[in-house]
């Protein structure tokens, strides 16, 4: 082992020790854990696929793990289309000394208190909320909107707003890195600025795209506190259902395996489309 | 059109936490229109609710100890990804990264296996202190990365020439030129520890930290007002952090003669 | 003959399978102003940092000064260095850069302050001391990192491609500069780069790398006019080259005739196919009127280019299959040739190498 490399390992052992002991460790067993049962009180260690079975079978365990994922791949989509214009504008329209500005006013928001931020939302949209106050106030509604608040809607309007960052900076930092010669050359070349858009600088801002999609869906998918704010009975997400094992219901070994399965389909999903989008654009 | 949307969008941004202040300031106990009238009373209550002091200053606790031992760590994995190779470093670097991509709550969760079932610990804020420093060492790697990236490789190997040991080196040169960086890294892991709810909602013991303790709150319709007036107060607190964040940014930008391109974070 | 100030005694270098110093021998003398010449990869840039101690050797000795250094740290060896980035430390000023060694000196602040005022002067930047670093202009940068090296006194003094970043004229003017501070400080100069001319304008003697080799090492005369290897004189300078054939004591080169072998400049000939090459400059076309001082080729123009004060011709000799290249000087009155002239060239095989 020559010195470089000597000097090299000995920095990355400490964090990399760490992350092993403190991740990697307790993941593994997550995961062994998940082959376990409940047996009341006690915990049975005979190696079983009962949960796993369980989590496939059980309607609850899957329309809650199925509503996870509609839930966050919408909350992805809505960020990610709301969030292109805004990382736009202030890419391509924003003077140079004023983008740093304009980001900071964006991310903001974002340093308020989570948790605060998503009660907020249910003021917003409650009974006597915001909204409804604003609009029976204005005479366009009479009776208050009910369909705004303890459901799937109001989940995902409410991580849509706490994600939006997230999707921002990695699109703006995509379309910053775009050359402005490359869109001239197009113009140049014949293409207006809507094709210019869509041939040039959409695709060269993919990369932003991608992981905007894969920082907003990732965590969304395990949030625990916006669906027990603001989703009701209908909101109910996977986190809750994790929780609520390892809380209320004292069954652990479920909880374990309802995370793996989480996990597990938040990382094909991720993998899929990094995939499929290696596969769109070529060997770049 | 598109300035008019921009500005919109804000408007969505901003709309909630506008309403922080609004109500901690509104004479009444619900959280509703129309508005009762100002006070400063919840204010007051603040000031005397000594549970809500006890949670804050355990989440100092944690925050501060969390983004020192976070930054320290992401140091090492920051210089050693940059400036060393060896084999199973890409490896490496993706473990220690994982968290970011990792949902809080299987964090959450398999921390909690490890401390209750297997080692039989008792839960407390070091608990919470082991787990934040693992979410928070990512976010300062990405951040000292950066730094140790725009550093350039011969301005250690100009000062060891210079007849310096590598201690001196990284003392006299390497730690000023990365300094903001490393305030950066300090100050997001500190704000990263000091709002983050659901490990600490998992893996603390008796002594709650201030989002497990406003959770609590959260239930109580009656202590909302006061959840809002300390909601209005932590605002100001994070905006402030937040541009000294900024400050220090542009500071290292000036320092270092490169023109500033935008981009925080 | 004395003790050479530095002596490489076959030097290896590998980086996992790539063998980036291929048996280095190298002796340096004291008060030299000596480049490592070589295009990018060949080298040169880790030989440099092997003798200033950054790189370890994978085998063979670093000797400076009559002790063997091969496994001292750079911090313990009489090296200083320019570095190609210069390196200078942003958060300091002027002062604190030129004195930063300084600080493990002996000696009392007032001695050191004069010794950093009297480094500054030398580089031309008196009264700058107080200057923050990162206000510098590229040229100045430069003198900094040179003064911040001079004022330790070191032995040897190594220059990274230290003028690789400067434009044109200050490069030319910098080249001057460095050969007068060096005479004025009398210490030993290794300069790594790829620019022939620069090597050539300032060094007492250059080592020509190719692929972690040392192809020859000679002054700069040597080098451009007896050129052990086609190789080497295609890197530096311009020759042209036709090829050549030899029987016994005789050789015929294509456009240029039969000949003795021993009339010409040769590398170890051996019999059969060779190569003959000339610089463009030792070969003159004759103008109508003009009188041969040599031996005559005839051939045809192909290419004109002007420069102003020099021509550039190409003309296809007869009997050789590519033309030849010829560099004219401009005289006043005297008409260009165009395309297609004939021409003929007056050349002399004393001018002339034989390569292997």
């Amino acid at each position: 082992m020559d010195q470089e490399t000597r000097r090299g390992a000995t920095l990355i052992a400490p964090p990399l020790l760490y992350a092993l002991a403190l991740l990697a460790v307790p993941l593994g067993a997550v995961l062994v854990f998940s082959f376990w049962t409940q047996d009341y009180l006690t915990v049975d260690r005979t190696p079983t696929l009962a949960n796993y079975v369980k989590a496939a079978t059980d309607p609850i365990y899957r329309t809650i793990l199925g509503r996870s994922l509609v839930i966050s791949g919408a909350v992805t989509v809505l960020t990610v289309l709301l969030a292109f214009p805004v990382a736009y504008y202030v890419s391509f329209h924003v003077r140079p000394d004023r983008k740093s500005l304009w980001l900071f006013l964006i991310t903001i928001p974002f340093w308020t208190s989570y948790l605060l931020r998503i009660f907020l939302w249910k003021v917003m949209l409650g009974y006597n909320g915001v909204i409804n106050s604003a609009l029976t106030g204005l005479g366009i509604i009479d009776e208050p909107l009910t369909f705004i608040l303890y459901n799937a809607n109001a989940v995902v309007l409410t991580l849509s707003h706490a994600f939006a960052p997230f999707a921002i900076l990695p699109i703006f930092v995509a379309l910053e890195k775009i050359d402005r010669s490359l869109l001239e050359a197009s113009r140049d070349l014949g293409e207006t600025g809507v094709t210019t858009f869509f041939r040039v600088t959409l695709p060269l801002a993919l990369p932003g795209v991608i992981a905007a999609i894969l920082i907003v869906f990732i965590p969304t998918v395990g949030d625990y506190v916006t669906p027990a704010q603001v989703g009701g009975s209908e909101g109910t997400m996977i986190a809750n259902l994790i929780q609520a094992h390892f809380g209320g219901l004292n069954d652990a070994p479920m909880g374990a395996t309802l995370s793996i399965v989480a996990m597990a389909s938040v990382t094909v999903i991720a993998l899929a489309l990094v995939w499929a989008t290696r596969k769109l654009g070529g060997a770049r | 059109m598109l300035r008019a949307y921009t500005i919109a969008f804000l408007i969505f941004l901003y709309a909630p936490i506008l309403l922080l202040p609004v109500f901690a300031f509104n004479d009444g106990t619900v959280i509703a229109f129309p508005l009762d009238g100002f006070t400063t009373k919840w204010f007051e209550e603040l000031w005397t609710n000594a549970e809500l002091h006890a949670a804050l200053v355990n989440s100092l606790l944690v925050a501060c100890a969390s983004s020192v031992l976070a930054v320290l760590l992401g140091i090492a994995a920051a210089r050693a990804n940059i400036r060393y190779k060896f084999p199973g470093k890409t490896a490496a670097m993706g473990l220690i990264m994982l968290p970011l991509v990792l949902p809080e709550i299987i964090v959450a969760v398999s921390l909690l296996v490890v401390a209750i079932r297997i080692l039989g610990l008792d839960l407390s804020l070091w608990t919470v202190v082991a787990a934040h420093v693992l979410i928070c060492t990512p976010f300062a790697v990405a951040i000292l990365n950066a730094s140790f990236q725009s550093l350039d490789a011969s301005l250690e190997e100009a000062a060891i020439d210079l007849g310096f040991t590598r201690g001196e080196t990284f003392r006299l040169i390497t730690l000023p030129l990365i300094m903001p960086g490393i305030v950066a890294a300090l100050l997001i892991s500190f704000t990263i520890s000091l709002d983050e709810f659901i490990i600490a909602f998992f893996l603390t013991g008796s002594d709650p930290t201030l989002p497990v303790y406003i959770w609590s709150l959260l239930r109580f319709p009656r202590l909302i007002p006061v959840v809002m007036a300390l909601g209005t107060i932590l605002m100001v607190v994070s905006i402030s952090i937040l541009i000294l964040a900024e400050w220090n940014r542009r500071r290292g930008l000036r320092r270092a003669g490169v023109a500033d391109k935008g981009g925080f974070l | 003959m004395t003790e050479p100030l530095i002596r490489l005694k076959g030097i290896h270098k590998y980086y996992g399978d790539y063998h980036a110093l291929r048996g280095i021998d190298l002796d340096i003398r004291a008060g030299e102003f000596f480049s490592l010449l070589g295009p990018s990869g060949c080298g040169k840039t880790t030989l440099l940092r092997t003798i200033a101690g950054f790189e370890d050797v994978s085998k063979g000795t670093v000797v400076i000064g009559g002790q063997d250094m091969t496994a001292l740290p750079p911090n313990k060896r009489p090296t200083n260095m320019v570095f190609q980035s210069y390196a200078i430390f942003p958060h300091l000023t002027v002062a604190q850069n030129v004195g930063f060694g300084l600080r493990k000196a002996k000696g009392t602040s007032e001695e050191k302050a004069k010794r950093v005022a009297e480094a500054l002067q030398m580089v031309g930047l008196a009264g700058y001391g107080d200057r923050a670093a990162h206000a510098l202009s590229g040229g100045q940068r430069q003198r900094v990192a040179l003064a911040r090296a001079l004022v330790l006194r070191p032995k040897v003094l190594l220059l990274d491609e230290p003028l690789s970043a400067l434009d044109k004229k200050m490069r030319e003017q910098m080249q001057v500069e460095l050969i007068r501070l060096q005479r004025q400080v009398g210490i030993t100069f290794i300069l790594v780069t790829h620019d022939q001319e620069e090597a050539l304008v300032m060094s007492d003697r250059i080592a020509v790398m190719f692929e972690g080799d040392v192809a020859q090492i000679a002054e700069a005369e040597t080098l451009y006019r007896r050129p052990v290897s086609r190789r080497v004189a295609e890197f530096i300078g311009t020759m042209n080259f036709l090829p050549a054939t030899v029987g016994g004591d005789e050789v015929v080169v294509a456009g240029l005739g039969r000949m003795p072998v021993s009339s010409l400049q040769n590398t170890a000939t051996t019999e059969g196919e060779s190569v003959a090459g000339f610089r463009p400059e030792t070969a003159t076309l004759l103008f109508p009127g003009q009188e041969a001082t040599d031996r005559i080729a005839e051939g045809t123009v192909t290419e004109v280019v002007y420069y102003g004060d020099m021509t550039y011709y190409d003309v296809r000799l007869t009997g050789a299959a590519d033309p030849v290249r010829i560099s004219m000087r401009n005289v006043f009155g005297r008409p260009v040739l165009e395309i297609g002239a004939q021409a003929r060239l007056s050349w002399s095989p004393g001018a002339v190498t034989l390569f292997r």
